[in-house]
């Protein structure tokens, strides 16, 4: 867009500054957001009942946990494969791709170059919109999640001492 | 903890934890590492130094009463944590300098789920945040179909419109169908009397002159009747040419 305005993209932006000023000190109903490397204009969170009272509109369905898994694993792997993905998870995905496939929020971006060539899916700019993130890049990073930054209480699996009895001393009496 | 102790201990473990089975509904969990992650959080147990053979018993008795075709992923984890479990129980070899913990892949994978799990967390709260917002888009409509008020004609107006609607419209054509009576014997003994006289007639010199349907309809069956009794024997010199009658003095039994 900001290509092909006239005075490039130093207007667009205070262009939008402009308009999201508007929108945060008048007192409207709607506000400026960025989202999915665009921009979008959201009716604020504070009439969302008076909306769907009215029936103008409904909120979507909330996705299960087990789309959410298949959803983050997609996210942050992309591309990948069903096969994959089914055994980070430990069930089967079928039916989750393709009810999120049907909602827009992944799409089959290749096939794989193993045997029979499976599809491998990526997250859409839906999703991104869906979850308000800009990009990608606004998932929380590897080293940002608590897991990662956990250390082991003692030695790492694979370094235990020999002398202890085949690891099956229960920290507590069962 | 040698293997008798162990298995009585854990039988015990398995009972009270199949009496908790019936409380709790295996649909929360989304797979088989969620509840192992579940039991590991409710035993209060350490992740990187997992008690497989309890864990093994837990997980076994919690999908206990689950039907086979849910039961499908969990049943291949069980399997996994019992196989681990005798993994851990096999004499280690002298002069091994690394021992590799069996425990290790579930561990792995246990971790990898774990940071899922934080994600999924990240994503519920942006969606939750975002589903109350909403933008600028074709909302369709219901249609909201006119309720119909009162008559606001007369009775006389609306027979009268009826009236004229009937007229409109074709008569339709009704035609009784009458059933008449096929005389089969009769056709027979004149089929009969003609081939007494000569041996070979064609078609037309048993139908009556000016037939009527039911008329020819009885010559033919007499004549198909006749056929089958082996009195004559029909013929079709080509495809809708009429038939040949010829008598068929062999079956002419007494």
């Amino acid at each position: 867009m900001a290509t092909h305005a006239d005075d490039g993209e130093t207007t667009l932006e205070s262009a939008l500054e402009e308009l999201r000023n508007h929108y945060d000190t008048d007192g409207h109903g709607v506000e400026l957001i960025e989202v999915a490397g665009g921009w979008q204009i959201l009716t604020r969170p504070e009439y969302t009942e008076a909306i769907e009272r009215a029936q103008l509109a409904a909120r979507p369905q909330r996705l299960s946990a087990a789309a959410l898994e298949t959803l983050a694993i997609i996210a942050y792997r992309q591309p990948i494969g069903r096969a994959e993905i089914e055994e980070i998870r430990g069930v089967g995905a079928g039916a989750i791709l393709k009810s999120l496939h049907e909602r827009g929020l992944i799409d089959v971006t290749g096939r794989g170059e193993g045997l029979g060539r499976p599809l491998l899916y990526g997250t859409t700019s839906s999703f991104l919109e869906q979850f308000a993130l800009r990009h990608l890049e606004e998932l929380p990073r590897a080293d940002e999640l608590a897991i990662a930054l956990r250390a082991p209480r003692q030695a790492t699996p694979t370094s235990v001492p020999a002398t202890k009895d085949n690891g099956e001393a229960p920290p507590r009496a069962d | 903890m040698d293997d008798v102790r162990l298995t009585g201990s854990s039988l015990a473990v398995a009972e009270n934890a199949a009496s908790e089975v019936f409380v709790v509904e295996l649909a929360e969990f989304s797979g088989p590492l969620d509840l192992l992650l579940s039991l590991i959080r409710d035993e209060q147990i350490d992740i990187y130094d997992i008690p497989i053979a309890r864990i093994a018993e837990q997980f076994l008795a919690r999908i206990s009463t689950l039907k086979l075709d849910e039961a499908a992923d969990y049943l291949e984890m069980a399997a996994r944590l019992v196989r681990i479990k005798a993994q851990m129980l096999l004499p280690r070899r002298e002069g091994e300098d690394v021992w590799e913990d069996p425990r290790a892949e579930l561990v792995r994978r246990l971790l990898e789920y774990q940071q899922v799990r934080e994600v999924v967390d990240v994503l519920e709260r942006r969606s939750e945040e975002r589903r109350g917002k909403f933008a600028r888009a074709y909302s369709q409509q219901a249609i909201q179909l006119p309720v119909a008020g009162p008559l606001r004609i007369s009775l006389p107006e609306l027979l009268s419109a009826v009236d004229r609607v009937l007229r409109l419209a074709r008569k339709p054509h009704v035609h009784d169908v009458i059933p008449r009576a096929l005389d089969v014997d009769g056709a027979i003994g004149i089929v009969r009397a003609l081939l007494a006289i000569r041996a070979r007639a064609q078609w037309k010199d048993v139908l009556p002159r000016n037939a009527e349907p039911w008329e020819v309809l009885s010559v033919l069956l007499a004549l198909l009747e006749l056929a089958k009794r082996g009195e004559l024997r029909l013929m079709q010199p080509r495809a809708f040419a009429a038939f040949e009658i010829t008598r068929d003095s062999s079956s002419e039994a007494a």
